[in-house]
């Protein structure tokens, strides 16, 4: 296999990291729901850490993107 | 088969000097006009001319003042929870902040392709967004050096360490610091490029599948411009929840800085 073809592929395998930040953000999201529609008066308070989680999820995600970008265009 | 053109879904974060290319330099750095600053300029106007447009201060507001009005209401309200009263000081900042990127993605995303104007969204590089997070990480460094002086590095030692635990906890924590004006750019950045680049690809799916034939079209162009269509609404999305977010983690930040731990 020759450099070109491990890097794309690597970029490919990279995209597994874009599917499993999925994950976590879908986590995040579903225990926000499950935890308000238990609680609704105190949700509207937690919507600040609500997106601080799912800042922190998403990035790891985006971060194998990044990994994929430089891959295939470096 | 058709002759097929092939499309770069990179070509349009081309940064591209429209005057001032030969001749404007600072210390030996071309400092041409590009399209990015001419977008950077024309968000700005437009903030200017959505916030202006809301300062008649009536005491019974109008449309315009009741939509400038929550928006700085939200800022206010956000800085109030995340940081407390000593907040109230750093909402022009980050009201500036949160509106130059929420109108930056969505001057970015408005088609205004088909009238021939090529949009460009400057926070899709990391230059621009990059300096966004770097002023804000400057401001947290000077306000808790100037409020606590040495007392800052307090902030890595979280309450109630154990002695044997401080030197590990230091390191990790100085490390989780200074990573945060990557991180806060980096997010903004790759959300916008790869957002971007996604509806860029998927519109390729579309024209290059109705070039290919009437089968191919059904098959795959006309399946591709519906998930467009949703993606284009996720991408609305995205731009306000990246915008909130960049403004947000400036706040957690910022409170850090204000009151340490």
């Amino acid at each position: 296999m020759d450099a070109e073809a491990a890097k794309l592929l690597g970029a490919g395998l990279a995209a597994i990291g874009a599917g499993l930040a999925s994950i976590g953000v879908g986590n995040v999201f579903a225990k926000f729901l499950e935890g308000a529609l238990r609680n609704p008066g105190a949700a509207d308070s937690q919507q600040g850490r609500l997106f601080i989680g799912f800042a922190g999820a998403e990035l790891l995600g985006l971060l194998a993107f990044v990994i994929a970008a430089l891959l295939i265009f470096k | 088969m058709a002759v097929e053109a092939k499309v770069d879904p990179m070509h349009q974060f081309a940064i591209e000097p429209l005057f001032g290319s030969n001749g404007w330099a600072i210390a030996g750095h071309n400092i041409a006009f590009t399209n990015s600053s001419l977008w950077m300029g024309i968000a700005t106007l437009v903030l200017i001319v959505f916030v202006y447009g809301g300062l008649k201060r009536e005491v019974v507001p109008g449309r315009w003042q009741m939509a400038v009005e929550s928006f700085t209401g939200f800022i206010d309200n956000m800085l109030a929870t995340n940081v407390g009263p000593g907040g109230k000081k750093y909402v022009p900042y980050i009201f500036s902040l949160f509106m130059f990127i929420l109108f930056a993605n969505f001057i970015g995303l408005v088609p205004f392709g088909l009238v021939g104007i090529h949009p460009f969204t400057f926070t899709s590089h990391f230059t621009a967004t990059g300096v966004l997070s770097v002023m804000s990480f400057a401001i947290v460094l000077i306000v808790g050096f100037a409020k606590h002086k040495l007392h800052f590095f307090s902030l890595f030692i979280p309450h109630g360490t154990p002695v044997a635990m401080i030197p590990p906890i230091f390191v990790v924590e100085l490390i989780s610091f200074l990573v945060r004006p990557f991180s806060l750019g980096l997010r903004l950045f790759v959300a916008m490029m790869a957002g971007h680049v996604l509806l860029e690809v998927l519109a390729s799916f579309v024209i290059s599948g109705g070039n290919a034939g009437p089968l191919l079209f059904v098959v795959a162009g006309v399946p591709s411009f519906v998930l467009m269509v949703g993606i284009c609404a996720l991408e609305i999305l995205v731009a306000g929840i990246q915008a909130y977010v960049f403004a947000l983690l400036t706040c957690v930040y910022l409170n850090d800085a204000e009151n340490l731990h």
